[in-house]
C-alpha cells in the first residue's frame, strides 16, 4: 500500500433516491453464499438481482468419475442439510436402470431415515428462519439453540446407525449399508416422543408471539399461479395451495403403504409455509412410528459386500428418479453405459428451482422482509450450485 | 479535603464505577441469556466466567484499529466519543443515595432525558462516517426510531414526575418513601409497562434493534468499527441501558429505599436497577425483531397516544387529590 491519500468512494447515488446494495455472498443471512444485488428506495426494495454459483463443485462431472458404489456418499454433499434424500434419489435412479430389486426391510429403513432427515432439516430451517427474522429470539438464537438441541437427538441416532453425523453414505444400490443396531428402535421411539412434545412447545412459543406473527403473516405471498409457473416444489408449493407431494402423487419405495397427511395452506405467505412445515414435522414422526411398528425382517441389501468393479456394473439405460426431499422435489437423471460408472448424471435440486421465485416476490417488500422470505424458502446452497 | 476538589473527584469515581458495572452487566446478560437458551454461558475464564469481561476488554484493546480507506476520517474517529459522552453524562444527575451523586440538579430528569436523546448524534456520525451502505441505512433507521421513541419514553417518565411534583430526581425518590410509584393504583403499573416498552425501543434493544439488525444490516452503524472504537460504542450502549435501568428503578421502584441500615441504600438501588435491566433483557431474548414500518406505527399510533393519555389522567388525579385535601 502506498501512502497516497485514500481515494474517496462515493455512494452509488446517480441523482435518484435509489441505492444499490449488495447482500451477500458473505452475509449473515445469505444461507450459505447467496448474493442479492438490491435496488433500494429508502427501505423498500425496488429490484433484486439474484446471483448464484459461489458454491459450485462440479458434482455432476464428479459423478461420472465415481462408481455406483462410491458416489452415494458424495451425493450427500449436494444437500448437506438433508443428506439422506440426495443419496436416495441417486440409488433409486441406478436401481431403476438396472431393475435391481431392493429387499422390503431396506425400503422401510430408507423411508425411516428419510423421514428422520426431514425432521432434522425442518428443525434447522425453523431455527435459522427465526434467526433471520432477528431480534434475539432469532438473532440471539434462543429458538435456534432449542431446535439445534432437538436436531442433535436425530444426529445422535444417525451416528449410532451409520457412524457419521452429517454426511452419511447410508444408501447403496440395492439396499442400505447397515442394519439397525440393537436397541436403536427403542431409542428412536423415545426421541420421537420427545420431539413431538417439543414441536408443540415451538408452536406455542411462536404463534402466541405477536411480533412473530406480524413478521410472518402476509409477507412474501406466492400466488398459486406463480407457484405453478415458476415450478417450485415442496413446502413452498403446498403453502401456495397446491396439494402436491411426490410421496402421495407418485408413491415410491413403501410410501404407498403408509398413512400420512399432506398439509396444504392456501394463503402462500411465510406463515403458510411455516404452518405446512409444522404439520410435516408431525406427519414425519407419524411415519417413523409406523415404520418402526411394521418393520419386516430380512436382509437389508440385495447386493451386500460388493468386492469388485465388475460387480458394481449397471446395464445400459437411462432413468429419472425423483423423491420428495425436505425442500421439495429432488431429481436425479442418470445415463448408464454398462460400465461401473454412469455416463452422465444430472441433478434437479429443489432449492435451485425454489430460489427462482425470489425475484418475483421480493420487490415491494422492506429490507427486513427479504431475510424473512429467504429463510422461509429454505435454500441450501450445496443443492443450488452443486 | 478542600471543598473545590469534590466536583473533580465525584465524576471520576462515578465514571469508573459505571464502567466497572457496565463491564459486569455484559456478563450478567450473557449468563441470563444462556440460562434462557439452555446453555451455560461464559465459564472458562475465572471461576464461573467471572473474569470473562476483563478478558473481553483486553482483547478489544489489543485489536488492530482499522479505518476504512473510504471513511470520512474526522467524523468516523469522532463518532465513538460523541456517542459515549452523553451515555456517561446521564449518570451525572442520578443520586445513588440521599446526597450521594455528582449533581442533584433541580431539573434532573429533564437533563437526563435531554442528554440521553443526544446519543443519536454520535450514532448518525458513525453511520455516515463509515461510508458503508449497511451503516448508512442503519443510521437512517436510528434517527427514525429514536425520534419516534423518545417521546413516549419522556411522557412515561413524566408520570412519576407529576405524582412527586418535582423534576429533581432525589425529590422523586423521596416521594416514594411510603409507596413506590409502581404500586400506585393503575397509573403506576401502566406507566411502568409503557416505560419499559419505550426504554427497550429508545435503547434500540431487541425486538426494536432494527439499527443493529445483524441478520439484515450485519451490524448496522458499527459494522466498520473495530478495536477500541468498537469497545467505546459498546460501552456507550450498555452505559445507556444501565442509565435507563437506574432511572426506571428511581422513578418506579423507590430508588434506595429498602430494609436494613442506611448505607445499604446504594446496594438496594443497584439491585433494583439490575431487576429493571433483567426485565429488559428478558424481553430482548424472547421476541423476533419487528420491521421498521411496524416499529414506527407502534410508536406513533399506539405508544404515543397511550402515554399522552396516561399523562393527562395522572394530571387529573393529582389535581383532584390536591383539591380534595385542600
Amino acid at each position: 500500500m502506498s501512502s497516497a491519500t485514500p481515494t474517496r468512494v462515493e455512494l452509488d447515488y446517480a441523482g435518484s433516491e435509489r441505492l444499490t446494495m449488495n447482500m451477500g455472498p458473505q452475509h449473515p443471512s445469505a444461507h450459505g453464499v447467496f448474493r442479492a444485488v438490491l435496488t433500494l428506495e429508502g427501505e423498500t426494495v425496488i429490484d433484486v438481482d439474484a446471483v448464484i454459483g459461489y458454491l459450485h463443485r462440479c458434482h455432476e462431472k464428479l459423478a461420472e468419475t465415481l462408481t455406483y458404489a462410491q458416489y452415494p456418499s458424495i451425493a450427500s454433499k449436494t444437500d448437506y442439510v438433508a443428506a439422506m434424500t440426495s443419496e436416495f434419489a441417486y440409488v433409486r435412479a441406478a436401481e431403476m436402470i438396472g431393475k435391481i430389486e431392493v429387499p422390503q426391510r431396506a425400503e422401510y429403513l430408507r423411508v425411516l431415515v428419510s423421514e428422520l432427515q426431514r425432521v432434522a432439516s425442518h428443525l434447522l430451517w425453523l431455527g435459522t428462519w427465526c434467526m433471520d427474522m432477528g431480534g434475539a429470539l432469532g438473532g440471539g438464537a434462543t429458538i435456534f439453540l432449542y431446535t439445534i438441541r432437538e436436531r442433535e437427538l436425530i444426529l445422535d441416532l444417525f451416528e449410532s446407525l451409520v457412524g457419521a453425523r452429517l454426511l452419511y453414505g447410508f444408501f447403496q444400490v440395492g439396499g442400505v449399508r447397515y442394519d439397525l443396531p440393537d436397541g436403536w428402535a427403542a431409542s428412536c421411539l423415545e426421541t420421537v416422543d420427545v420431539l413431538d412434545g417439543r414441536i408443540s412447545e415451538y408452536e406455542r412459543m411462536l404463534e402466541d408471539n405477536p411480533f412473530f406473527m406480524a413478521r410472518a403473516e402476509g409477507v412474501g405471498v406466492i400466488s398459486r399461479e406463480l407457484a405453478e409457473d415458476v415450478g417450485i416444489s415442496g413446502p413452498l408449493l403446498r403453502g401456495s395451495g397446491v396439494a402436491y407431494d411426490l410421496r402421495r402423487a407418485e408413491p415410491y419405495s413403501v410410501y404407498g403403504d403408509l398413512d400420512f397427511v399432506v398439509p396444504v395452506e392456501s394463503s402462500g405467505d411465510c406463515l403458510a409455509r411455516y404452518r405446512v412445515r409444522m404439520v410435516e414435522f408431525r406427519e414425519s414422526l407419524k411415519i417413523v412410528r409406523q415404520v418402526l411398528d411394521t418393520l419386516p425382517a430380512g436382509p437389508v441389501s440385495s447386493r451386500p459386500g460388493l468386492k469388485s468393479v465388475a460387480q458394481t456394473r449397471i446395464p445400459k439405460g437411462e432413468a429419472y428418479a425423483r423423491i420428495e426431499g425436505a425442500r421439495g422435489e429432488v431429481g436425479c437423471y442418470l445415463i448408464a453405459d454398462g460400465s461401473a460408472k454412469p455416463y452422465r448424471m444430472k441433478w434437479r435440486g429443489a432449492s435451485f428451482s425454489n430460489l427462482a421465485v425470489l425475484p418475483h416476490i421480493i420487490p415491494g417488500h422492506k429490507v427486513s422482509d427479504i431475510v424473512a422470505i429467504m429463510g422461509s424458502v429454505d435454500p441450501v446452497f450445496g443443492e443450488v450450485d452443486r | 479535603m478542600p471543598e473545590w476538589l469534590l466536583p473533580v473527584i465525584a465524576p471520576f469515581v462515578v465514571l469508573n464505577a459505571i464502567i466497572g458495572i457496565v463491564t459486569y452487566v455484559t456478563l450478567l446478560e450473557r449468563k441470563f441469556a444462556a440460562r434462557m437458551q439452555s446453555r451455560i454461558g461464559p465459564y472458562r475464564v475465572g471461576p464461573h466466567g467471572l473474569l470473562q469481561p476483563i478478558a473481553d476488554a483486553i482483547k478489544l484493546m489489543m485489536k488492530e484499529d482499522i479505518v476504512p480507506t473510504a471513511a470520512d476520517r474526522p467524523v468516523y474517529n469522532l463518532a465513538p466519543i460523541v456517542f459515549l459522552a452523553p451515555c456517561m453524562f446521564i449518570f451525572a444527575t442520578i443520586p445513588f443515595a440521599p446526597g450521594l451523586g455528582v449533581a442533584d440538579l433541580n431539573i434532573g430528569i429533564l437533563f437526563f432525558l435531554a442528554i440521553s436523546a443526544m446519543e443519536i448524534v454520535g450514532l448518525f456520525m458513525a453511520g455516515w462516517g463509515s461510508n458503508n451502505k449497511y451503516a448508512l441505512l442503519s443510521a437512517m433507521r436510528a434517527v427514525n426510531q429514536v425520534i419516534s421513541y423518545d417521546l413516549p419514553f419522556i411522557f412515561s417518565a413524566l408520570t412519576p414526575v407529576l405524582l412527586a411534583g418535582s423534576l429533581r430526581l432525589s425529590d422523586i425518590a423521596m416521594a416514594q418513601e411510603g409507596l413506590w410509584f409502581v404500586f400506585y393504583p393503575v397509573l403506576g403499573q401502566l406507566a411502568f409497562v409503557l416505560f419499559i416498552v419505550s426504554t427497550v425501543a429508545a435503547e434500540n434493544r431487541a425486538p426494536f434493534d432494527i439499527l443493529e439488525a445483524e441478520s439484515e444490516l450485519v451490524a448496522g452503524f458499527r459494522v466498520e468499527y473495530s478495536g477500541m472504537k468498537f469497545a467505546l460504542i459498546q460501552l456507550g450502549e450498555y452505559a445507556h441501558i444501565l442509565g435507563a435501568s437506574f432511572l426506571g428503578a428511581l422513578l418506579f421502584l423507590g430508588a434506595w429505599s429498602g430494609p436494613g441500615p442506611e448505607w445499604l441504600g446504594p446496594v438496594w438501588f443497584l439491585i433494583k436497577a439490575m431487576c429493571v435491566f433483567l426485565l429488559v433483557t428478558w424481553v430482548r431474548w424472547s421476541f423476533v425483531r419487528i420491521r421498521v414500518d411496524q416499529i414506527l406505527a407502534l410508536s406513533w399510533k399506539a405508544l404515543l397516544p397511550m402515554t399522552l393519555l396516561l399523562l393527562l389522567a395522572t394530571a387529573f388525579v393529582v389535581v383532584w387529590r390536591h383539591s380534595g385535601v385542600a
